[in-house]
């Protein structure tokens, strides 16, 4: 796993109060591990602030699942 | 009109001197004070160094990982409490109609601590705004009765009363007129405050409002004494569950006591100094012995507001005196915020179950602390000073003013068919 999945899964497992095998690229935030609208809004701005980036509003709503927000991590993080 | 009766069926606590109602009886009963140094936070270089906070909370043994980041603790105070009272009442939420099921809560400040802890992170950063998206629906002081409701599916009336320190005692007269009026059957109320803060002491003390007693912090609550120098700041929750009569009857609940009348005022005299002659007090008795059809000889107890405060304390035995008469001398009248320390917006609430228990235990809790008589208060009234008192309770009426001028007092009468 890169550095990125696995500090990804670490803020998910902190913030969703999920196990860490739950967290696979496949899952979905709202579908399967819990999250309601509140919850991924949190999400999107822990990313924002581990890793330096801004992710815009309409990006965001792209990424509904672990593996989204690996992707987008690794393609903008400087 | 015919108003429908109200009675109480379920209470609960966590406050400075119990995490349960025995355990708070117990205490009440033995006089025994909830003061300690401040352990929440560094208050070193605060004027005010004590305070009376809730013991051995760990809110990881309530609620999950993800649950207690949205809660903040004057939220996790209130279903702390509501559980307790929700357990005792033992009402089938199987066969309720919720839609006649409500909750009141009150609370004086809300989220103090989630405030100021996303405010520090702003000011603390380069002006980008990263508040938390749960900034809002944490701290907000209707929040707690909203909690309340999703936990236990109670879909009627729903709403936070905010009037400072009488705040909960506004959320159990809502409660107990609504059900007179047939809106709702049963409803969860009382209120909880959480402000043992660095923001909610700091401001507190900068009123001077607190007691600043640090060498004797273990007696600095000591209303009515003439040494007194301001309240000590208590949290906590308290819960009561109101219940239409007929409806508790038809159920077999246990009953503690009937709820018979509210009274409300405003001082229209000073931010923060109560009227020097009490005269919201006054009308606010009043009122609620009038809502209770009962005359002033009727009351044998008073749970009064007390705080402590060189300010506070003397309009009340003057107003207690103005109301009452000659039976004011007959009264027993206590300050339980000499134990329990001021727990502000949940006053109301803890008092309230002071009252109810002591009517229940045929036992006046004292007034601890008091070491020297104030001259400017009449020394024949029963200040219930030192030791409880055993005596018959027929009714009670429990006294809870706020910054503002917002006057309330409550009246619970032993129950009888």
């Amino acid at each position: 796993m890169s550095d990125i999945a696995s500090r990804v899964k670490a803020i998910i497992v902190d913030k969703l109060g999920v196990d860490e095998t739950e967290v696979t690229p496949e899952a979905s935030f709202t579908n399967d591990l819990g999250a309601d609208s509140l919850d991924t809004v949190e999400l999107i701005m822990e990313f924002e602030k581990e890793f330096n980036i801004a992710i815009p509003d309409d990006q965001a709503e792209n990424i509904g699942t672990v593996g989204d927000a690996v992707s987008y991590i690794e393609e903008n993080a400087k | 009109m015919e108003f429908r009766r109200v009675v109480v069926t379920g209470l609960g606590t966590i406050n400075p001197i119990g995490n349960s109602i025995a355990e708070y009886w117990e205490n009440l009963e033995n006089g025994v004070g909830g003061a300690g140094m401040i352990t929440h936070f560094d208050a070193s270089k605060f004027k005010t160094q004590f305070a009376c906070e809730v013991k051995n909370f760990d809110a990881k043994e309530h609620f999950d990982r993800k649950e207690v980041r949205k809660l903040d603790l004057y939220t996790q105070y209130a279903l702390v409490a509501v559980k307790e009272a929700m357990a005792d009442c033992d009402l089938d939420l199987e066969s309720e109609d919720l839609t006649k099921a409500g909750v009141i809560w009150g609370s004086g400040i809300g989220g103090i601590k989630t405030f100021l802890d996303e405010v520090k992170g702003y000011a603390n950063g380069d002006g980008t705004p990263r508040f938390s998206p749960f900034f809002i629906p944490k701290m907000i002081s209707d929040i707690a009765a909203g909690h309340i409701s999703m936990k236990y599916g109670f879909q009627g009336p729903n709403y936070g009363t905010v009037s400072a320190c009488a705040s909960s005692s506004h959320a159990i007269i809502d409660a107990m007129n609504y059900i007179r009026l047939g809106k709702a059957d049963v409803f969860i109320t009382g209120g909880s405050e959480a402000s043992v803060n660095e923001a909610g002491l700091g401001g507190f003390n900068s009123m001077q409002a607190l007691s600043t007693n640090n060498e004797e912090f273990e007696t600095a609550s000591r209303p009515f004494c003439k040494t007194r120098d301001g309240f000590v700041m208590g949290e906590g929750a308290g819960c009561l569950i109101l219940e239409e009569y007929e409806h508790a009857k038809a159920r077999g609940a246990k009953i503690y006591a009937e709820v018979v009348g509210g009274g409300m005022s405003g001082d229209a005299y000073h931010l923060t100094a109560t009227h020097p002659e009490g005269r919201g007090a006054i009308n606010s008795m009043n009122m609620a012995l009038n809502d209770a059809d009962l005359k002033p000889e009727d009351i044998d107890y008073i749970n009064v507001h007390g705080t402590s405060t060189p300010v506070g304390d003397i309009p009340e035995t003057k107003a207690v005196q103005t109301v009452f008469g000659e039976h004011a001398y007959k009264l027993n009248i206590s300050s339980t915020k000499s134990m329990t320390g001021h727990l502000l917006g949940a006053a109301g609430s803890v008092e309230a179950i002071a009252s109810i228990l002591a009517m229940n235990n045929q036992t006046v809790p004292p007034t601890i602390n008091h070491k020297e008589q104030d001259p400017q208060i009449d020394e024949r009234l029963n200040l219930t000073l030192h030791k409880a008192q055993k005596r018959e309770i027929r009714a009670a009426l429990s006294n809870t003013f706020g910054f503002g001028g917002h006057n309330a007092s409550v009246i619970f009468k032993s129950f009888s068919e």
